[in-house]
């Protein structure tokens, strides 16, 4: 390695927005701002300063919104089979398997039950840093029962993304997960049952274009990027720069696609507010 | 030669010698050399596509003289109305459908379209269709439910558009309601690809009671060149792409994803198209009249099922 190359990671564009760093002082990605991780993680991970949105995982949502010990995790244990025996430069099943490993977690999304104030609810969040938030067959299979459990028990659903899209490594199989899970939305949407969509950075892909987009509301946090195409693809059809906000969370607002942007801090009270009058 | 793929190349000049020859047929007494000929040209073709990779397929499904949606329509049906827009926006062109009679069987029959040159590509913006599109599909479905017709679907996408109005214009909302709407319709819903099954773009009119493939069709999460471009970082390994993605017909078959297989005349659609309408037409029909016994209600319910089984884990 040559002597004037940066060695600290997060100085790297592609690290930026992720997940929280560790260290007891971090920096704010939007103004700089060295904060505390006690005070940061007691602010939902939202820089005082800037109220920029650090990238969380489904832990930290669940202690954001639910009433302490309330959540019951469901399903926690299913795991991709890899039935492609996908390889590009790297196996699929290898990839699983070390992703698992750094990530701690077996799949890109979290499903069960709990509380949020005196409801229950029942409750999926997506996870980033699994394969950029991708869908495939366990994310699709944990989605469709987290419904089935909202209709068997006449309580609301609750998703909030976070993904690159369907996961290429699943083939067709992935592409099917947009069907079952859209079907599944569609059975509780018949039971007068409530479905609200959270978006948070980012939502793409097979994600939005399928349960994402379907909330009978649909809540975004401030300046995540939301979208079909991602931005890089839009570019090179249309051959030039894409407008400055272009698929952010306010644009949506603007073009009638998501009900209210919040900030995240005051998410839990917001998704309370509006759950009283989700029902008959 | 224009518009033909490599590996056709040697039976199409096999093919062009024996043309030539018929013509001194009778001058030389030649007969028998034919006879060889053709026998020869036959074996090759069986060889060839017998043995198609993954990638000859995706080739072949993008044939520039294969049928199109409308070309199907006016071979298969007696009488077609088609009906445009979707009532909010426009009129997309990369999606056509309208009521159809198919052997005295009244259906809505909803396809991508594609153009076979740069005026109608353009006009049919190479069959990617806008959010309109897909809120157009929608519409003529519920039409279809009101007045209980069955609907029938052709996929032949490179994918939806991704542009700057399409995503200004909701193309994922459209997409998502699409596929919610379409698992409870309470009519039956037939889908068959019949060129390029690009992702969203395609599965946005692709949830039904039946899902068939033509032999020589592709149908995945994304196109082997995007895949390529992700996974590789580089456009060259398209070929490999093609074989992980697992997207043909014989691949979705044994994956559980589609229900059947309709086979093309040997060398592809595009070498006969009246006969691949007429293998389409007789099956569609069967399907028709097996679907149409059954109750909606149930119809919807075996609906649900059908896509809750499919997905691969381990718990």
């Amino acid at each position: 390695m040559g002597w004037f190359k940066r060695s600290k990671e997060n100085i790297s564009p592609e690290s930026q927005k992720f997940d929280i760093p560790d260290g007891q002082w971090i920096k704010c990605n939007s103004c700089s701002e060295i904060i505390h991780r006690k005070q940061l993680e007691l602010n939902a991970w939202v820089c005082p300063s800037c109220d920029y949105h650090f990238r969380i995982g489904s832990g930290e949502y669940i202690s954001i919104l639910f009433e302490k010990n309330s959540f019951k995790e469901c399903d926690p244990k299913m795991k991709s089979g890899d039935p492609l025996e996908f390889t590009d430069t790297k196996k699929y099943s290898d990839r699983i398997k070390s992703t698992i490993k750094k990530s701690g977690l077996n799949d890109a999304v979290k499903t069960g039950l709990g509380m949020i104030g005196n409801k229950k609810v029942s409750f999926a969040c997506m996870d980033f840093r699994f394969i950029g938030g991708s869908m495939g067959s366990v994310v699709g299979e944990k989605i469709a029962r987290a419904i089935d459990r909202a209709y068997n028990e006449k309580i609301p659903m609750i998703i909030i993304s976070q993904s690159g899209g369907a996961r290429m490594m699943e083939g067709a199989l992935s592409l099917m997960q947009m069907a079952k899970t859209s079907a599944r939305l569609a059975r509780l949407d018949d039971a007068g049952l409530p479905f609200i969509s959270i978006l948070t950075d980012p939502t793409t892909g097979g994600t939005t274009a399928s349960y994402a987009m379907l909330g009978d509301i649909i809540i975004a946090e401030p300046k995540a990027l939301i979208g079909f195409a991602g931005p890089r693809v839009i570019k090179q059809t249309i051959g030039k720069d894409l407008p400055e906000g272009f698929q952010s969370s306010e644009f949506l607002l603007e073009h009638g696609f998501v009900d209210y942007i919040v900030n995240r801090k005051n998410m839990k009270e917001k998704l309370s507010q509006t759950l009283e009058y989700l029902k008959k | 030669m224009k518009n033909v793929l490599d590996f056709e190349k040697p039976i199409i000049e096999l093919e062009a010698k024996i043309a030539e020859m018929r013509k001194y047929e009778d001058k030389l007494q030649i007969e028998e050399e034919i006879k060889i000929l053709e026998d020869k040209v036959y074996q090759l073709k069986k060889n060839v596509f017998q043995n198609l990779s993954r990638w000859q397929r995706v080739q072949l499904a993008r044939h520039p003289e294969r049928p199109y949606t409308l070309d199907y329509i006016y071979m298969i049906t007696d009488d077609y109305v088609e009906l445009h827009g979707d009532r909010y926006y426009g009129d997309d062109k990369a999606i056509v459908g309208g009521f159809a009679t198919i052997d005295g069987r009244q259906v809505m029959i909803i396809g991508h379209q594609k153009g076979r040159d740069t005026k109608s590509n353009l006009y049919r913006n190479f069959g990617m269709p806008n959010p309109e599109g897909y809120r157009k599909a929608l519409r003529l479905m519920k039409l279809a439910e009101k007045y209980n017709k069955p609907v029938i679907t052709l996929l032949d996408t490179p994918g939806a558009f991704p542009g700057l109005e399409a995503e200004q214009n909701g193309q994922a909302e459209a997409i998502a309601r699409n596929l919610l709407e379409m698992s409870r319709l309470k009519v039956p819903i037939i889908v068959t690809v019949i060129g390029e099954g690009a992702s969203g773009g395609a599965l946005g009119i692709g949830v039904g009671d039946r899902v068939m493939m033509l032999e020589n069709t592709w149908y995945s999460v994304i196109s082997p060149e995007s895949c390529s471009s992700i996974l590789w970082r580089s456009w060259e390994f398209k070929e490999q792409a093609a074989e992980a993605l697992k997207l043909t017909a014989a691949d979705l078959l044994k994956l559980k994803i589609i229900d059947r297989i309709i086979p093309e005349p040997l060398g592809g659609a595009h070498k006969d198209h009246q006969k691949t309408a007429n293998t389409l037409k007789n099956i569609l029909i069967e399907e028709l009249d097996s679907l149409v016994k059954i109750k909606s209600d149930k119809l919807v319910n075996l609906r649900l099922e059908k896509f809750a089984k499919m997905g691969v884990y381990e718990e």
